[in-house]
């Protein structure tokens, strides 16, 4: 088969299975374009901005497991997509972002929209590939989506100049069926003799803690994970990017840990003795200061990527492995060996957590004037049955949203945690849309990140995309507002929201249905009302309580055992 | 931790990127980096580098951790760990004229070092070896003499059959 350079690249993603391209045309991908044009298999989502197409390939490859395509044009095509990029690296999402360059020969003579697109994202990806000539394009693109998607997932940028995708040069076309890169082994195993180290260890266990994070989620070993849990029947704790991997509503899981994580979950992190690390990163969010991080506990971490791995904190059994390969094997051995921890100790163990628990460190003042966010969440958690797909964007509504919405099931919470990415949570939920379209798909958002990549709406209107936008909104930089409040003597500098539009008139004029509900008797009849709405996106733009705050808390400098908890806890329920 | 020296030896895609990816790297993380050095091998796809740096034990275990991590690394040695030589090639010129022609040539003699270049007022004096022989010389040759120094920056290699291969 003999085809351009521009229909190879499409051929190739035919040839990955691909399913959907988010992109956004110009100059220097018009062949590409044009080869997108003239075949059916492969179809093109133009958004509205690059940034939104790299979120919305990013929400599709968090909701499936599969790897999110991106097609958008060179310089300021390639520079918009560059916060998307970077969200989805710091989240370990692969991606396969391709950028048009300049035609090869002006490369470096600053034409028209040139920029080092390599140099650009160098920093923000897993790889980058430079294509050198057209028959190099196959090849490429088969390496590209080898290393985005296996060992520890990520972004991988393909530039291609121009000339090389010109319709009048045909090539023969076949796709590679192998890839071998010499320079690019991900490990599966995990050392045996470590892993019988680490199953022994557990047995010995006092006050075990078992910590959990997104690369359960990414190495589909949430099955695994809930057995050995349930085997060993110990507390079980998520950073924000594992949320549902273990079920919420089980007995055994303690809530988030970390920053806003429960009172439970950080006391239980503080005093335990063995910490069983699986698939997280001891990012300064979840440990809080570092020297105070779990004093006396003997800690295993198990991760695919070694540099994880005593990057931040000393580990007592590092396991580098494929965390499904991994906990297969502790499963294995548990079988084999019935020594088990004292359950006296371990019985101990969970009436200290469950004095924690009573603490209630997630009650919040109820009102009938003015409507709470965490309310909010609740309700939206009961309406959709605790079964919808919830993206989220970055700020207080974020954390409500994780602490108050309960995930039962793996990639059902979408959110950018390791960037922390304004303007995420739309366009990913119109990601998750188009994965899965027969499910509720929910945008839990604030007035302010909405705003970051509010033109998506657009996009959503052209493709019929009926997702649900619950705006928390608070007419603040709710986040930036609470932290002023803090450590600043309440000095608000610039974290006041003025001048926001009409949400409802502004949904409305997308064809969309808008709704401003500001009672909290209303806010049942209004999502029940919302998600009854099958076929239209709905932004219901709720007015909050301008004054709440996101309790517990862990400030800066302080350790797990050191949270600021709501003024009044102990008097709520 | 003790900070401490180490010279680590990489095995390179011989590809236009790879290199600003390593150095990316130190710049990116905050890593020390002494020198760096690289030209390609004898197979000519792969280039070698050779990186001094220093840290305590634990920034040197993630340094080694991220170069491998890198994609264009093929294979990586930290040359610390065992026997190896490492070694570097300086080229100064230093003045030289009356009777201190006679005083230069001595010293060069002394360290071993060969002069490529000779004119009326100056010698180029080329000297290969440890840093610190390097730095000798240096020091044993005098501010006040010294016109110009240009050094490669080290390059090792392990002994015996320990070594870098693909
Ligand atoms: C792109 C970007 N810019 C700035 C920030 C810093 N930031 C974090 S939270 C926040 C406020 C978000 O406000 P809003 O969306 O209204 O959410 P709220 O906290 O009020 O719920 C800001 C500015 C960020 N995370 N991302
Ligand atoms: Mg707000």
């Amino acid at each position: 088969m003999e085809l351009s350079g521009g229909e190879i690249l499409i051929q190739s993603l035919q040839d990955e299975g691909v399913e959907y391209v988010f992109g956004y045309p110009g100059g220097a991908v018009l062949h590409i374009y044009d080869a997108i044009f003239r075949q059916q298999q492969v179809k093109h989502i133009l958004v509205r901005h690059e940034q939104g197409a790299t979120h919305m390939a990013d929400g599709y490859s968090r909701a499936t497991g599969k790897p999110g395509v991106v097609l958008v044009t060179s310089g300021p095509g390639a520079t918009n997509a560059i916060t998307g990029i970077a969200t989805a690296h710091l989240d370990s999402i692969p991606l396969v972002v391709i950028t048009g360059q300049v035609t090869s020969k002006y490369i470096g003579t600053d034409a028209f929209q040139e920029v080092d697109a390599i140099g650009c994202t160098r920093p923000c990806v897993k790889h980058n590939f430079m294509v050198k000539s057209a028959d190099e394009i196959a090849s490429v693109m088969k390496k590209a989506f080898y290393v985005a998607t296996t060992g520890r997932p990520g972004p991988v940028v393909v530039d291609i100049p121009k000339d090389f995708t010109a319709p009048h040069i045909k090539i023969p076309y076949e796709y590679p069926t192998e890839v071998s890169m010499r320079s690019y082994a991900p490990v599966s195993g995990g050392h045996v003799g470590q892993v019988r180290k680490a199953v022994e260890l557990l047995a010995q266990a006092k006050q075990p803690m078992i910590y959990t994070g997104g690369g359960v989620l990414m190495s589909e070993s949430h099955k695994e994970l809930c057995k050995l849990a349930q085997e060993l029947g110990y507390p079980v704790t998520s950073t924000l990017m594992g949320l549902g991997a273990y079920p919420a509503s089980d007995k055994q899981f303690v809530g988030m840990l970390g920053m806003h994580g429960t009172y439970e979950a950080n006391l239980g992190m503080h005093n335990c003795d063995v910490l069983l690390a699986v698939g997280v990163r001891f990012d300064d969010r979840v440990t809080g200061e570092i020297e105070h991080f779990c004093p006396n506990a003997k800690i295993i971490h198990v991760d695919i990527d070694p540099t994880s791995i005593a990057k931040n904190i000393g580990v007592d059994i590092p396991i580098v492995g494929d965390l499904k390969v991994v906990l297969t094997r502790m499963l294995e051995l548990l079988a084999q060996d019935s020594r088990r921890a004292n359950p006296e100790d371990i019985a101990r163990w969970w009436t200290q957590i469950e004095e924690w628990k009573s603490v209630k460190s997630l009650a919040y003042e109820a009102s009938d004037s003015v409507i709470k966010p965490q309310y909010v969440v609740e309700k939206v958690w009961e309406v959709t049955n605790g079964d919808a797909y919830v993206t989220s964007d970055v700020g207080q509504h974020q954390m409500w949203a994780a602490q108050y919405y309960k995930f039962d099931e793996p990639r059902r919470w979408i959110n950018s945690g390791g960037l922390g990415t304004m303007g995420f949570g739309l366009p990913a939920a119109l990601g998750v849309k188009l994965a899965h379209p027969e499910s509720e798909v929910v945008c839990i958002t604030g007035e302010a990140s909405i705003q970051m990549c509010l033109q998506e709406l657009s996009t959503a209107m052209q493709y019929g995309l009926p997702v649900k936008v619950v705006n928390l909104n608070n007419r603040y930089l709710g986040m930036v507002r609470q932290w002023q409040e803090f450590q600043y003597e309440g000095r608000y500098s610039n974290s006041y929201v003025d001048a926001l539009p009409d949400f409802v008139k502004l949904a409305e004029s997308y064809n969309h249905v808008g709704m401003k509900i500001e009672k909290p008797g209303d806010v049942e009849g209004a999502l029940k009302e919302a998600f009854a709405m099958k076929e239209k996106l709905v932004f219901m733009d709720f007015i909050t309580d301008d004054t709440e705050n996101v309790y517990p808390m862990i400030e800066a400098g302080k350790g797990h055992h050191e949270m600021r908890m709501h003024p009044k806890v102990g008097e709520l329920n | 931790m003790s900070v401490s020296k180490h010279v680590v030896s990489l095995l390179l895609e011989n590809e236009s990127g790879a290199l600003s990816r390593v150095a990316g790297l130190f710049s990116m993380r905050g890593y020390n980096i002494e020198s760096l050095t690289v030209a390609p091998t004898h197979d000519p796809t792969l280039s070698r580098a050779t990186i001094v740096t220093s840290g305590d034990d634990r920034t040197i275990e993630q340094i080694t951790k991220q170069l491998n991590k890198l994609v264009d690394v093929v294979r990586l040695v930290d040359l610390t760990e065992a026997a190896h030589v490492a070694h570097e090639m300086m080229m100064i010129k230093v003045r030289a004229s009356g009777v201190q022609r006679d005083e230069i040539q001595r010293l060069s003699g002394i360290y071993k070092g060969k002069i490529v270049d000779v004119t009326e007022s100056t010698f180029i004096i080329e000297l290969t070896g440890n840093s610190d022989k390097l730095d000798a010389f240096i020091k044993s040759v005098g501010d006040e003499q010294i016109l110009e120094v240009v050094r490669s920056g080290v390059t090792g290699i392990a002994r015996g059959e320990r070594g870098l291969k693909v």
